[in-house]
């Protein structure tokens, strides 16, 4: 299967500068080797804690902000080399809806305007007529009526205005779709409506999405295949149910045993970690869970861990996971 | 059954803007018993925090008004005291956490020199002394190395830590309600888990009774003993938690609880309630949840009382009307 | 059906919300109403003057005010009320002259200093130091030597000085507006550096432009009497505020009318746009507006 889109090796570090003439005094990484793939109709979560990268990830992608190292395949073909026209009609095939309903939409543009001006920009509407048209049909698709076309983003619902951010993102017909977090401001309510828009719009289109959450419980709910990552670098990826099933490495079993779960006879044990994330600034050498990690071993503090596949023999998608308890081919 | 400790009763609250006056609160009615941790839940802007800081009197007037309604504090009633009363009760007898620890801490003074300051407002203590105390309520909260804590000014901390110091502050004056505000709400999953813990654990050793507000039904079943459930301005549920969560009964509480995506199953399609929260404008005036209620009859453009449906467990839905017919006494 | 559509067009719906939340506040109406009087008493001057405004009737002297001459007349036999509402006109030109221009150009380099930022952002704000580092009286002197002084100069003395204050309070809200979140979708959609500016930035930053524009309005009126006043502006006879008080200075003692109208003027004119900008300023802050 080819995928749509393919990340290989992804870096970006960011200088932080201070002092006096603004040396770069020290490198925050960001991300560090992430690589991952999307086939077409598949979505891939991406979970990870705050600051473990995974915005940077999806901006690297659409180019938002320029990767260090590392190549990113749009349908075979490398993007990083593009500039002026050639970028923009790569755009055309990449979409991204963003996490806070509120500020990404232009609160000074109407609806029509919003979603309609990719179409004005790309020069792919012969009218503003058409334009009107087209947007209005998509407005139908996303759950919006045209009768909301000539309003304003703050005369709509949190729920509502995240409808507009994907009739905005769709209105290219691309390939791909980046969500970065497109829930996490919005009630459990009206989330479910948006999961269920976002899962139907790729049954009936067959999207790629990249689905980036810190919640666990939402990726598993759209995901097919879910990627762990952990201060910059993926620990573990599989299948939606191998990782649930079968989760590898000891940071998933954290993040699964810490979501609190909506069943009061089941009181878990909720501080499973102790201790914060680590600072992107100060890696800890070797594993860079150590400090954390209960099953923290000698090798851990100074070798880092290698990619281990330890799915059943046969299976068609590997499960990766980046821990030394899993090296000499240990399978569960 | 244990004492109440805090009574609102009949709280309604208004805000005036631009397009109008907003109902916020509309003749809410809670009770707190001594040693509980009772949650309130419900979605953004349905007045959760609105009723936690009237309990402190924190609403902004202008544009805020409480409108009716007493809250009594150990029969003591809070919207009735004089400044002086009221800083009595802030602090020694009533303490609050909020969401964002940031904005609650000043970054110009270091967390000794604040958690000091709260210390000696309260209790008379000379500095080594507060020093001391301080290190011990650092300790207690977990976290390492409090002696180095207190030198460091609130951005030198991570979300979860200042959290906990502010855990630490409000509970140093040995409160007997603690009102938490989404305390964890800004936290990632797993800190969520240890300050979550700790906060359970403290409030417990100290028999602190808490005001637990969240919106994450996750964090209600795993921390709180008895929920209040609210939907625009209304509390329309109140039950023990695991009654709550074995049958909820109101419409909404029912429609939420399918919201919401769990971690132990896979489901095709998420069940959602369809429509919108109403304007706190113009609401509808009776049950407010009228419009988007699968079960709505002409009956419902009443505001329905609390009806009992099981041992403490109360619900604001004519469904439930019944001659046995019974206001929450407690 | 023109006038029924114009009226639900989105940007009419806007516009009306303002002007009734505008409406509540007592001084806002208050700068309102003073700035509307000034706006019809300068276009409909022609009508309103009882007299030619440099018509010179030298039996007339320094009149006291009376039923025939409202605010007097001057040393040449003016009536002072017809200068006083001519003046209003030129006051009222300049400051609009002064404020469009100003306004535009500095919205204009702001928002792209604001939105490219790097080297050319600071180039060009370091250009907009230098200009604001100048007094306008510094430099409409240099000009009135260069040029001969006249209304022109002042004028343009007024607008440089005038350009970097919008430029930099537009660079500031450009560089707030280039990291949200529809920045970064307008770039995925694939729209070039000026298509974001003229339709991202720049809309977002036009209510404090206006705020701004309002309140520097009086400001520039203050300027440019004051650079009337002191000679280097408009040239009597011209019936401008500044140079009709700058000449009435020397018979205050005795003919209090003479300077007394004109300051008045000038006095209501400023309080009236303060106020009005104040006004705005509130109204438009979005924060408020939800
Ligand atoms: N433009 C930038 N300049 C400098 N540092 C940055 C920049 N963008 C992100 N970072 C840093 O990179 C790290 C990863 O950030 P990123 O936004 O990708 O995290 P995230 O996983 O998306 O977190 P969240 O869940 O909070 O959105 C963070 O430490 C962040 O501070
Ligand atoms: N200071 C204020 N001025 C005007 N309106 C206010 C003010 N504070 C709260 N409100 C209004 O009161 C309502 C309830 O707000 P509240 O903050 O209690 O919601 P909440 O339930 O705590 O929501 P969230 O989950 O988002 O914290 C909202 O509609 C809000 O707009
Ligand atoms: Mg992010
Ligand atoms: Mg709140």
């Amino acid at each position: 299967m080819n995928p749509v889109i393919d990340v290989r090796h992804l870096v970006k570090h960011f200088p932080l500068t201070g002092g006096l003439l603004g040396r770069k005094i020290q490198l925050l990484k960001a991300v560090d080797g992430v690589s991952l793939a999307v086939a077409r109709g598949e979505t891939l979560g991406l979970v990870g804690e705050s600051g473990s990268g995974k915005s940077t990830v999806g901006n690297c992608i659409l180019r938002l902000i320029e990767p260090d190292r590392g190549d990113i395949l749009l349908a075979g073909q490398s993007i990083l080399t593009l500039t002026g026209q050639e970028l923009r009609r790569a755009r055309r095939r990449m979409q991204m809806v963003f996490q806070d309903p509120q500020s990404s939409l232009d609160p000074r543009m109407t609806v029509k305007k919003i979603v309609g001006y990719p179409l004005e920009v790309h020069g792919l509407a012969a009218s503003s007529a058409e334009i009107a048209d087209r947007v209005a049909h998509l407005l139908q698709e996303v759950g919006l009526s045209s009768d909301h076309l000539d309003r304003y983003p703050h005369e709509f619902s949190g729920g509502q205005r995240q409808r507009i951010g994907i009739a905005r993102a769709l209105i290219t017909e691309p390939d791909f779709i980046i969500f970065d977090e497109p829930t996490s401001a919005l009630d459990v309510s009206v989330q479910a409506q948006i999961l269920n828009l976002i899962k139907d719009l790729q049954r009936r289109h067959g999207y790629a999405y990249l689905f980036i959450s810190h919640d666990l419980t939402v990726v598993r709910h759209i995901s097919h295949r879910i990627a762990v990552m952990y201060l910059g670098t993926l620990v573990e990826s599989a299948t939606r149910k191998e990782l649930f099933d079968h989760p590898a490495h000891p940071y998933t079993l954290a993040l699964l045993a810490s979501a609190p779960k909506p069943n009061p006879l089941l009181r878990q044990e909720l501080a499973v970690l102790q201790g914060d994330p680590p600072s992107p600034v100060q890696v800890p050498p070797g594993c860079r869970f150590h400090p954390r990690c209960p099953h923290a071993m000698e090798i851990c503090r100074d070798t880092e861990p290698e990619q281990h596949n330890i799915s059943p023999t046969g299976a068609a998608s590997p499960h990766l996971v980046c821990c030394h308890l899993y090296r000499e081919g240990h399978r569960r | 059954m244990s004492e109440i400790l805090l009574q609102i009763q009949d709280l309604s609250v208004e805000f005036s803007g631009y397009r109008g006056i907003a109902k916020v609160l509309d003749r809410v009615s809670l009770s707190l018993r001594a040693g509980e941790i009772f949650g309130v839940v419900g979605e953004t802007g349905c007045g959760k925090s609105v009723m936690a800081k009237s309990v402190l009197r924190l609403i902004p007037e202008p544009p805020g008004r409480i409108t009716s309604g007493r809250i009594l504090l150990r029969g003591e009633d809070i919207l009735q005291a004089d400044n002086r009363r009221l800083r009595t009760i802030r602090g020694n007898l009533v303490s609050m956490i909020f969401q964002e620890p940031m904005s609650s801490l000043n970054p110009v003074f270091t967390v000794g020199n604040q958690m000091r300051e709260v210390l000696q407002l309260h209790r008379p203590l000379d500095r080594h002394a507060a020093e001391t105390t301080c290190i011990d309520l650092l300790r207690r909260v977990q976290l390492p190395d409090a002696a180095s804590i207190l030198a460091k000014y609130p951005h030198e901390l991570s979300g979860g830590m200042r959290q906990r110091v502010m855990i630490a502050m409000a509970l140093s004056c040995d409160p007997d309600l603690l009102i938490a505000d989404e305390p964890t709400t800004a936290l990632d999953v797993t800190v969520q888990g240890q300050v979550l813990a700790i906060l359970t654990r403290l409030t417990k050793e100290q028999g602190v009774t808490v005001l637990f507000i969240t919106h994450d039904m996750g964090v209600v079943a795993q921390t709180c003993n008895r929920v209040a459930v609210m939907y625009a301005g209304h509390v329309v549920e109140v039950a023990e938690v695991t009654s709550l969560f074995a049958a909820p009964r109101h419409p909404y509480t029912k429609g939420l609880m399918a919201c919401i995506p769990t971690i132990d199953e896979d489901r095709e399609t998420l069940a959602s309630i369809a429509g919108t929260v109403p304007e706190l404008i113009a609401p509808p005036p009776g049950c407010r949840f009228i419009a988007r209620c699968p079960h709505a009859k002409a009956v419902c453009n009443e505001r329905p009382g609390l009806f009992s449906v099981g041992p403490d467990h109360f619900v604001a839905c004519h469904l439930y009307r019944s001659d046995r017919r019974q206001e929450e006494s407690t | 059906m023109a006038i029924a559509t114009l009226r639900h067009h989105p940007r009419f719906r806007e516009l009306g919300l303002t002007v009734k939340i505008l409406g509540r506040n007592p001084l806002a109406v208050a700068g309102g109403i003073i700035i509307t009087a000034m706006i019809l008493l300068a276009t409909f001057a022609p009508l309103l003057a009882p007299f030619d405004p440099i018509g010179i009737s030298l039996s007339d002297r320094l009149k006291p005010p009376s039923g025939n001459h409202f605010f007097g007349t001057d040393e040449m036999g003016r009536d002072i009320f017809s200068r006083v509402l001519y003046g209003a006109r030129i006051s009222m030109v300049i400051g609009l002259m002064v404020v469009g221009i100003a306004g535009g150009l500095g919205t204009l380099i702001g928002a792209t200093a604001g939105f490219i930022g790097g080297r050319i952002d600071n180039f060009i704000m370091r250009l907009m130091d230098v200009m604001l580092s100048f007094p306008s009286l510094v430099l409409a002197m240099a000009l009135a030597a260069a040029m001969g002084p006249s209304l022109t100069s002042a004028v343009f003395a007024v607008t440089v000085v005038m350009i970097p204050k919008f430029a930099r309070l537009v660079r500031g809200e450009a560089l707030a507006v280039r990291e949200m979140p529809y920045i970064a979708a307008a770039r995925v959609s694939g729209a070039k550096n000026g298509w974001i500016i003229l339709h991202h930035v720049i809309p977002n930053c036009i209510s404090t432009v206006i705020v701004l524009g309002t309140l520097t309005l009086g400001d520039t009126i203050l300027v440019a009497a004051s650079l009337s006043f002191i000679g280097l502006g408009a040239q009597p006879p011209t019936p401008e505020w500044g140079a009709m008080i700058s000449v009435g200075r020397k018979f205050l003692m005795d003919q209090w009318w003479y300077a007394t109208f004109p300051g008045l003027f000038i006095l209501v004119t400023v309080i009236g746009f303060n106020v009005l900008g104040d006004a705005l300023r509130d109204v438009l802050d979005p924060r408020i507006r939800r």
